[in-house]
């Protein structure tokens, strides 16, 4: 099981601040991006859009990186704090 | 020093902080951020500032380990507020205390460059019509702000 956040102009447009993905087999941030672009046409948009910065547990990361079960996983829009 | 809240905090308060600690320091530089009017218009009442609440603190912490690594800093202080803010409010301090004023300098702006592309903070232009409300974009300038630092 993963967990999986939505921040900002992102959680807006999924409707979505969090979901849980129970049989999400280990693999990339790349491959649970294919993964949640087939719940829905917007859902498809962020995906391809690639707007989205990807964070898990808490830190930076790139497509690359590998998830695991147990993971906190967030997506957002580039940040705007300051 | 970091702290995450949604309440106001006082310069004066933040300077003898900064003050305080011991008489090696020849320089003391401090930086505010205010809520500005992004869309120079006059419906513009304020902003929501949305955040990762489990990642900002760790994410200005990261900030701040690297800035005290790459700066001769005794003190280094950040304050970031949250939640619902009127234009003209504060809303980012940095203050940095240093032997000498150009690390103070360098370390308060690299905090700042980094916050702007790192820390997971998101504005939200709160109008009179709050159906209206828009997401703040980000700017060219702050994507490049961190060259500088390469």
């Amino acid at each position: 099981m993963i967990k999986v956040l939505f921040f900002g102009r992102l959680r807006e447009l999924l409707n979505c601040s969090e979901i849980q993905i129970d049989d999400f087999e280990l693999g990339s941030v790349a491959n649970l991006r294919v993964l949640l672009a087939k719940k829905g046409p917007k859902w498809a948009e962020f995906i391809e859009g690639n707007n989205a910065l990807v964070a898990v547990n808490q830190d930076m990361v790139d497509e690359s990186s590998q998830i695991k079960t147990g993971d906190e996983v967030a997506f957002f829009p580039p940040v705007t704090g300051g | 020093m970091i702290n995450v809240q949604e309440a106001d905090f006082d310069l004066n308060k933040q300077y003898t902080m900064l003050r305080a600690k011991d008489n090696t320091d020849g320089a003391i530089v401090t930086f505010i951020g205010l809520v500005r009017d992004f869309n120079q218009g006059h419906d513009v009442t304020g902003l929501f500032l949305e955040h990762y609440p489990a990642m900002t603190q760790k994410s200005l912490e990261k900030i701040s380990d690297r800035a005290k690594k790459r700066f001769n800093v005794n003190q280094l202080d950040i304050i970031h507020r949250v939640g619902q803010l009127n234009l003209g409010d504060q809303i980012v301090y940095v203050g940095v205390s240093s032997p000498h004023r150009e690390e103070a300098f360098s370390c308060a702006q690299f905090v700042m460059d980094f916050l702007k592309k790192e820390a997971p903070f998101w504005k939200k232009e709160t109008r009179k019509q709050h159906n209206k409300d828009v997401w703040v974009e980000t700017n060219q300038k702050d994507k490049e702000a961190l060259k500088k630092w390469q």
